[in-house]
């Protein structure tokens, strides 16, 4: 559902083309040449990200281990800005798509749930390359922030009663007003003239 | 019922008993007043021999101005508490009105006792102690993180919006004063230049009037920060075009190189400014960094340095409100991590005050400057000045985001246009301007005045008292009330992180990359140097977490003991539910003995009677230690006894509270240097004081309270069960060592709170440390 013009898939080719050294697929080695990324602390997400088959609209589970064009751009397509006339519905589904594209980030066993263990995962992550690694920290903002995720979306347990972990339908719950389908946007895939719809 | 129309009465006669002190006040004959001193003329005597001692004397002289100034400050106070006594004035004026109807009032009395009226809107009473409270105010508590985002929206409308109005406003009334009146008319005789620089006056949007008419109709962040800004920004066109025309109108010719020189000092004004500002703050962040010692003077520190740029800005004709803000900003994110929680308090409070006082006497002399003129109405002038700025404005607005919104990924609507144009509000800077003009260059001055006066008058009444009923009738989105949570905190960070991830994918230097370079320069050079000590290495994440934990045991505290969810959301889900449930060890099997709702009651009540004794009886009179010596008797087990009730609010809590971090971390050291310089040992726990001891096994049912041994010794296996209850089974003994830093941390937010008159609930314009 996600419509990139002419202009954008040019532009994203000869990056495709400069990242494989003009291979026709790209593998996580590719990525690990990119410099700037050195500095982020959820690179390794980042990258397992463009080879996860969830995130390839094809129903797909699990990882590849290396990714063409299509697969590249598909990926890609998840930070496009919303196009200007949209109707409630397609803003929704986008909002879905992107929220789906970070929920696929954080689980990382392919469950369908982000346990405990995997979001106290994403937070370490965070806070590495911060200096001062206080795990004991992360694990309690982790733990903070599992609780608030329960107490909104389930609200009533008893005391024996165990929170498997956040589904999808929390996850989109829980971060309802981050209006997300305006924040998670890369600017240069804003060029609107003529669209091809993929 | 009658109380409180007496009260209001009571009130308003000490207004009027004020305002008449104020007029007789400005008399400038001494007062030789017969009501107060008839015992000196019992005991003195006026002749010129043998003058006996004065037992009593008046002397008014001395005190005049000093005693001037207290009584318009107390004046515009006092009404401001009256009208908030009033059941529902505030809900249909905004008080930027009110406050304005009061000076005329005022006005109109000193005039009617037949004094003249003081000229109390003096430019330089209002540029140099006026103004610059309020924007400090807003520049200190800007929102970096929308103001940054949208700031080429708000420039756009800053530059460009002022200019069109200028140039639209005073063009067309040169127009029609020399078309559309008779050559013998005063009007015809106003120049192009003078035209627009009464433009170039009238054309900027007040911050003052903007501030104060929208903080009463909470609209959404984003027209809030787009209008707001646009009002701070616009100083920089608005002192360029001022001083450029005035220049012009003196000189009488223009050129095409004083043309372009006026483009050229724009910039210098603009980022001069700027500079000035950030210069200003670097060097108010570094001084920030040695006050450990001396936490008194800190907020001085931040007001002086904030005052000194703008006063320094202004020296060279640079934008002194840019200044101004450039400063606050700078300096926020270093200077609070370096200075005492009291400080913080401080500054904030001191700034909220000032600008507040400032914004009444503003608008009140507003009132009392109308009544003392002088004026010269002119029906054609007014009305057509009236009309255009109003045209201009919507004209402004509309094309400026048509063009604005090709480049926005959050489009303006129709909606948030028509906000924008309708909250552009004239104010008092106009006025001033106008008051400085010289009479000599510009006869037509009390023309333009009242002119000035009247766009003033009819944007903050007519346009400020219908927005309010606008904003609801368009159902405009508001501002959003609901807390920050960490789930949105993490995931703002994540987001930042994947961004600038995904862009260096592309290879494209978006935004977010540069401003992930600027945060890495900033947490790798700067902060070292702004911000002492290990402060400086604490992520924001954390910082995060820890301010909002403190935030809530400081709301546990001061809700005096009640078993009270903190959390937004009313849940019984508690840590016990999402921790991993281990295979292997069965769950722990605990008789809860039942207590009574009486024993349960009496646990309360002696709970909160201790914590109300200790407020009463904190004691610091000495300006060097403002926090009550710890090793003054008795204090210390009142300490205890609070240190033990908090451990059981904590169990209580179904919120997570993270385990004491070590003694020498950065929150440590800042909790203990902040509460008190002498607290860096504290006593060891004694072992008399009554324990309770509260499981965690559901924060509803009353039922679960387990009252050990209420007068015997803590028993030390009460140590391990003690923990804190998000810790796994598996996780090594290492239960002494935090339940220790535990008390210690205890003892010193304890301390923190009740020492510290509390912030307010509804406290929350400052966001996370860092932007």
């Amino acid at each position: 559902m996600q419509c990139i013009s002419f202009e954008q898939i040019g532009v994203l080719h000869k990056r495709f083309k400069q990242l494989s050294h003009n291979e026709e697929t790209l593998r996580r080695d590719h990525f690990n040449e990119i410099d700037d990324l050195a500095f982020n602390p959820i690179r390794a997400q980042i990258i397992e990200a463009f080879f996860d088959r969830r995130n390839f609209h094809q129903n797909g589970e699990g990882k590849v281990q290396e990714i063409g064009f299509e697969e590249f751009v598909v990926v890609m397509s998840h930070f496009r800005p919303p196009s200007a006339h949209m109707t409630e519905e397609q803003r929704g589904k986008t909002r879905r798509e992107k929220l789906r594209f970070l929920f696929n980030m954080h689980d990382t066993d392919n469950d369908g749930i982000i346990t405990l263990e995997e979001y106290r995962h994403v937070v370490e992550e965070l806070l590495s390359r911060s200096g001062t690694l206080e795990k004991e920290t992360a694990k309690c903002i982790a733990d903070a922030a599992m609780l608030e995720v329960a107490s909104i979306s389930v609200g009533h347990m008893e005391p024996d009663e165990f929170y498997e972990g956040i589904t999808f339908e929390h996850f989109l719950k829980l971060l309802e007003r981050f209006e997300i389908e305006s924040r998670m946007i890369i600017r240069f895939l804003n060029m609107d003239t003529t669209t091809l719809c993929k | 019922k009658g109380k409180k129309t007496l009260f209001q009465h009571l009130v308003f006669l000490e207004g009027s008993v004020f305002t008449v002190a104020v007029a007789s006040s400005d008399q400038h004959s001494p007062i030789t007043a017969h009501s107060g001193s008839h015992k000196a003329t019992d005991h003195g005597s006026h002749n010129n021999t043998g003058k006996a001692f004065p037992v009593l004397d008046l002397n008014y002289e001395n005190v005049r101005v000093p005693f001037e100034i207290s009584l318009w400050v107390l004046l515009a106070s006092l009404m401001k508490l009256g009208f908030h006594l009033v059941p529902h004035l505030s809900n249909i004026v905004p008080e930027s009105c009110l406050l304005i109807v009061v000076g005329l009032l005022v006005g109109g009395i000193i005039r009617g006792t037949g004094e003249t009226v003081p000229p109390v809107l003096d430019s330089k009473l209002f540029f140099y102690i006026l103004l610059p409270p309020i924007i400090l105010d807003a520049g200190y508590f800007l929102p970096i993180r929308p103001f940054m985002e949208n700031l080429g929206t708000i420039l756009i409308f800053a530059v460009v919006g002022t200019l069109w109005n200028a140039f639209f406003v005073g063009g067309l009334l040169y127009g029609v004063c020399q078309i559309g009146t008779e050559s013998s008319s005063i009007l015809s005789r106003i120049g192009l230049l003078q035209c627009l620089l009464f433009g170039s006056i009238i054309s900027a949007v007040d911050p003052v009037a903007v501030l104060a008419v929208f903080e009463e109709i909470h609209i959404n962040e984003l027209l809030h920060i787009l209008v707001f800004g646009e009002s701070l920004l616009n100083d920089a066109v608005t002192v360029v075009l001022y001083h450029l025309f005035e220049e012009f109108s003196g000189i009488g010719s223009v050129t095409l190189l004083k043309g372009f020189l006026g483009v050229i000092s724009f910039f210098v004004v603009a980022l001069g400014g700027v500079l000035v500002g950030v210069l200003y703050g670097i060097l108010a962040a570094f001084t920030s960094r040695f006050t450990s010692h001396t936490r008194v003077i800190e907020p001085l520190f931040v007001f002086l340095y904030s005052y000194m740029a703008y006063l320094s800005a202004e020296i060279f004709h640079l934008s002194g409100i840019m200044a101004l803000i450039a400063c606050g900003a700078v300096m926020r994110p270093y200077v609070e991590a370096n200075i005492s929680h009291k400080s913080h308090t401080t500054i904030k409070y001191f700034l909220k005050m000032w600008s507040s006082v400032s914004e009444t006497l503003i608008f009140i002399f507003l009132g009392v400057a109308t009544v003392a003129g002088p004026h010269d109405w002119n029906w054609t002038f007014v009305t057509v000045t009236v009309i255009l700025c109003l045209v201009a404005r919507v004209i402004g607005v509309v094309g400026l985001t048509f063009i604005i919104n090709k480049f926005r990924i959050v489009k303006l609507t129709t909606k948030d246009q028509f906000i924008i144009a309708y909250g552009g509000l004239r104010g008092a800077i106009a006025f001033s301007l106008g008051f400085l003009l010289n009479k000599e260059h510009f006869p037509e001055r009390e023309i333009f005045l009242t002119a000035i006066i009247t766009v003033i008058f009819f944007t903050v009444f007519v346009q400020g008292m219908t927005i309010k009923p606008l904003v609801e009738l368009l159902a405009v989105k508001k501002k959003q009330e609901a807390k920050r949570s960490i789930n949105e905190e993490i995931h703002t960070q994540f987001l930042d992180h994947l961004l600038t991830g995904i862009e260096d994918i592309c290879g494209h230097y978006g935004h977010h990359h540069w401003k992930d370079k600027l945060n890495r320069f900033n947490k790798k050079y700067v902060k070292k140097c702004l911000i002492a000590g290990e402060r400086s290495k604490e992520p924001q994440l954390i910082a995060f977490y820890h301010k909002m934990e403190m935030k809530q045991a400081i709301q546990l505290v001061e809700s005096g003991g009640g078993i009270k969810m903190p959390s937004a959301v009313p849940s019984t889900v508690s840590m016990q539910n999402i921790q991993p449930r281990p295979s292997t060890k069965p769950a722990p099997e605990r008789a809860i003995p039942q207590l009574s709702k009486n024993k349960e009651e009496e646990i309360r009540k002696i709970l909160r009677t201790n914590l109300q004794r200790t407020r009463q009886r904190l004691r610091s009179y000495n300006r060097h230690t403002l926090v009550a010596d710890p090793y003054e008797d008795g204090l210390s087990d009142l300490f205890l006894k609070k240190q033990k009730m908090f451990q059981i609010e904590k169990k209580m809590n179904t919120y997570l509270t993270v385990p004491a971090p070590p003694p020498d971390s950065p929150t440590m050291c800042r909790a203990r240097l902040a509460s008190d310089p002498q607290a860096y040992s504290i006593k060891p726990a004694s072992n008399k004081v009554p324990m309770i001891q509260v499981d965690l096994a559901s924060p509803q049912s009353p039922d679960s309270v387990n009252l050990l041994d209420e007068f015997g010794q803590a028993n030390q296996q009460e140590e391990e069960e003690q923990g804190l209850m998000m810790k796994p089974p598996s996780r090594p003994r290492e239960a002494k060592k935090p339940s220790e830093e535990d008390e210690a941390k205890d003892q010193q937010r304890l301390m923190r709170c009740l020492s510290d008159p509390g912030p307010s609930a509804d406290e929350d314009e400052d966001g996370a440390f860092l932007p």
